[in-house]
């Protein structure tokens, strides 16, 4: 399958891009920071030109004229002292989240946005004045670009060939240049030749050269140019032409051109003559060893930190490594099985397969963390929403980020960026005050949220945490028994009222706002969190701010599990989701009322009949004795599940369950067991969370 | 013999560019990121032409020419700046700093290639 290699570099180009933005942003911060550091310009300068450059090469004209404009404002403030004013800076942000959108525009193919008004204003700043046009995009070569008319036969230009005939009267036109090189533009790297040749490719010409009387050809007058030609030229071209092959070494000799009648003979030198002249001034340079060569100064900062030996990979590739990876671990688990449910008993065998087993788990790590890639995109997009959000309703917000390097795998990341933006944009709109609230308060006018990312206990833990007024529990229970989600009477804590919040259809905020406030946040945002076998928590002080709370697994392909029966059926519950295990024996089961629960360590536990919750059984009464497995909710709650037996734990190689299943309450995925069989991968919080009738599993 | 070309540019797409234009051409391109590294590059480099970007980290094309000007065996190699800024007055600077020619962004591939071979004789 052959591609096209420009299609490949237009897609290299795009991730490019998003790189050269990072780094843009980076720098944003360090001089929003204050202190000054005109570095940082310059890579905001570079980054842009960067973009521009290769957004000019294929052909995207609306990401050139924005990066254009951003250019030249950037330009004005480059080689200043390094401050830049807080508007300039709020408004490069902007400029930069527009050119942002026009990557991406330019990208999918979609129309281009228009916000003049951010270009404009930052124009207005740096005293661009009116904006020059966006340069014209279609190439305009400088110097050493001519029309080869017979291009074939020119290109093995002999000067010594370019002795003319009788010149003919219509039709070419007669020219006559003279030309003297300086110093300066041998030392540019140019050659008096190969402008010769140039020239004499137009058309038949004659060259002469012209030889100073009193010319010095001892070493030390080798490097001052003496020498001066004389091309008689006969070519239909425009003078333009003739100045335009001329154009960059315009001020380092002395060119006359003019249109001549026919042309006296030239009375020196041939043109034999004149390169023979050219191979001796060459070898006299060459000959001359004058300057010593002293190690190039480097100029520009130090190096950042080295930056580690790095490929580009097809992502892919990746994602299939892994696929076979898990492959391979569901295959070992089945062939450990099978070896020994065979009884051979063979202690060769067994070693030999607890080494198979141990490499494939390192294998498998190995390549897992392949995947993994830092937070900091995300938390970067996070920025962007806040700047957005916060100029939507009015407010000054200060984002946080900390544990930018966490990394995770790439799967979580990506289903991470919705429910983020949610929480944020809820943060921002409804966490945090008014300024005026704020400094009624006595704090500062700008509201403060911060993100953090870290792993904890094999998994990643990210918080979205806001200093604003907290969760106005009162108002919360008021709307949620107004609303029926409440039933009278009951009396809640704070973190079940909290809790409330993630109630379908629950919403407090007063306007719908454009930002949020129709009442799909948070359990949208739970549900994603819950079926990527995650979880989410609130805590919340007044007068001080809240805090959102999400764990995740590090990565969705695999997971260290419980495989449990019930109901005679395997399912594997993830390891991290139970607190304890114990056995169910009737001395520790209370009755109250309907509920059973169960007496462990001085505390009463719910219990719940695991295989009559999914819909195997009838729940029946007593609950059977078994073995009971303790699991929390984010609030800290326990239950107690029962089930039938534990047959082992295990790491479980994560299958989605495809889409024609839906979701189903308590279900997060499945897995193949060794014996080859089919196991769904429970979500026990969730599980024990869901109200209404029992799950329908086994209909 | 193919012609070997250096490749100065920071931008990943430019040099992949360039490298793609200059090998269907027959030329055999090395590339470097920036002033500092297309100087280590030439360290063990003899290239027949080398192109330079302006803005780029670290030393930035001008540095870089000059540098490379100061080495006695490459001090009349052809360098040719590749940018897309075409003011006059940084057309002198570069031709002061020692560049050979100037090449204004976007490129037409043949062009540049046909620019190459006239600077290399």
């Amino acid at each position: 399958m052959s591609t096209d290699p420009m299609a490949e570099i237009e897609a290299s180009f795009f991730a490019e891009c998003e790189e050269l933005l990072e780094g843009l942003h980076d720098a944003l911060n360090t001089l929003a920071e204050g202190g000054g550091d005109p570095e940082a310009i310059n890579i905001v300068f570079r980054a842009v030109h960067s973009i521009k450059g290769g957004a000019g090469a294929f052909g995207l004209a609306p990401l050139v004229a924005c990066a254009h404009r951003l250019e030249t404002a950037l330009d004005q403030l480059r080689g200043g002292s390094g401050t830049v004013g807080p508007e300039t800076v709020g408004l490069l942000y902007r400029g930069a989240d527009l050119l942002q959108d026009h990557v991406r525009a330019a990208r999918d193919r979609a129309i281009a946005p228009h916000d003049d008004a951010v270009l404009a204003r930052l124009e207005a700043l740096t005293g661009c004045g009116s904006p020059a046009p966006a340069p014209d995009v279609s190439f305009a070569p400088m110097g050493l670009d001519l029309v080869f008319e017979d291009e074939g036969e020119a290109s093995s230009e002999d000067p010594a060939g370019c002795d003319v005939a009788a010149a003919p009267d219509a039709g070419p036109r007669h020219w006559t240049v003279r030309f003297t090189p300086s110093a300066a533009l041998y030392t540019s790297g140019n050659e008096a030749l190969h402008v010769l040749r140039t020239l004499c490719g137009l058309g038949p010409a004659s060259v002469a050269c012209e030889i100073p009387e009193d010319l010095d050809l001892g070493d030390d007058a080798a490097e001052m140019p003496r020498l001066s030609w004389r091309i008689d030229l006969e070519a239909e071209v425009e003078r333009a032409e003739i100045d335009e092959l001329f154009d960059f070494v315009a001020d380092i000799c002395t060119v006359e051109i003019a249109e001549a009648l026919p042309p006296a003979p030239a009375t020196s030198v041939s043109g034999q003559a004149a390169r023979d002249f050219g191979a001796t001034l060459l070898a006299a340079e060459d000959a001359n060893d004058t300057s010593a060569s002293p190690a190039p100064t480097a100029r520009g900062r130090p190096a950042g930190p080295d930056a580690a030996t790095t490929i580009r990979v097809d992502l892919e590739r990746i994602d299939r490594l892994i696929d076979l990876v898990g492959e391979l671990v569901i295959n070992q688990a089945m062939l450990s099985q099978s070896v020994s449910l065979s009884g051979s008993g063979n202690a060769e065998i067994t070693a030999g397969l607890e080494a198979f087993q141990s490499l494939t788990r390192d294998l498998q790590d190995s390549v897992m963390a392949v995947r993994a890639q830092p937070v900091k995109p995300l938390f970067q997009r996070m920025a962007r929403i806040v700047r957005e959000a916060s100029a939507a309703v009015g407010k000054e917000v200060r984002l946080r980020t900390e544990g930018d390097a966490t990394e995770v795998d790439k799967t979580v990341i990506e289903r991470l960026a919705d429910p983020l933006t949610h929480m944020v944009r809820n943060a921002v709109s409804h966490g945090l005050e008014t300024p005026q609230r704020r400094l009624a308060a006595g704090k500062p006018p700008a509201g403060q949220i911060t993100l953090t990312a870290a792993h904890r206990a094999g998994r990643i833990v990210i918080d979205v945490a806001d200093d604003g007024a907290g969760i106005d529990r009162t108002r919360v229970l008021e709307h949620a028994r107004s609303g029926g989600l409440v039933p009278p009477g009951v009396a809640l804590g704070d973190a079940e009222t909290d809790n409330l919040l993630f109630l379908p259809g629950f919403s407090t905020a007063e306007r719908v706002s454009a930002l949020s406030g129709r009442g799909v946040g948070m359990d949208v945002v739970k549900s994603a969190m819950t079926a990527l076998g995650g979880r989410l928590s609130i805590t919340s002080e007044p007068g001080r701010g809240t805090t959102f709370s999400i764990s995740l697994p590090l990565t969705l392909a695999v997971l260290d599990g419980m495989v449990i029966r019930a109901a005679g059926q395997s399912f594997v519950i993830p390891l991290s989701a139970i607190v304890e295990t114990a056995a169910l024996t009737p001395d520790v089961i209370r009755r109250v009322g309907t509920a059973e629960l169960m007496h462990i360590r001085g505390e009463l536990v719910p219990l719940i009949d695991l295989g009559a919750r999914l819909g195997f059984r009838t729940a029946t009464e007593p609950i059977p004795s078994g073995i009971v497995l303790l699991t929390a909710r984010e609030n800290g709650a326990r239950t107690a599940l029962v089930v039938d037996a534990i047959m082992e734990q295990r790491q479980v190689v994560i299958k989605g369950l495809g889409a024609g299943f839906g979701r189903m309450p308590g279900v997060a995925a499945a897995t193949i067991l060794g014996d080859g069989k089919i196991a769904l991968i429970l979500d026990p919080a969730d599980l024990v969370q869901t109200r209404g009738p029992d799950i329908a599993l086994a209909g | 013999m193919s012609l070997r070309i250096l490749a100065v540019d920071d931008s990943r797409t430019m040099r992949d560019m360039l490298k793609l234009a200059l090998t269907s051409a027959g030329m055999e391109v090395t590339t470097a990121e920036d002033g500092i590294h297309g100087l280590e590059v030439l360290q063990d480099a003899a290239p027949d032409a080398i192109i330079s970007d302006i803005n780029m980290p670290r030393l930035d094309g001008f540095g870089f020419i000059e540098a490379v000007r100061r080495i006695e065996r490459l001090r009349a190699v052809p360098i040719l700046v590749l940018t897309t800024e075409s003011a006059p007055e940084m057309k002198a600077r570069a031709r002061n700093a020692g560049a050979t020619g100037w090449i204004v962004k976007p490129f037409e591939p043949h062009k540049l290639v046909r620019s190459i071979r006239m600077v290399t004789g």
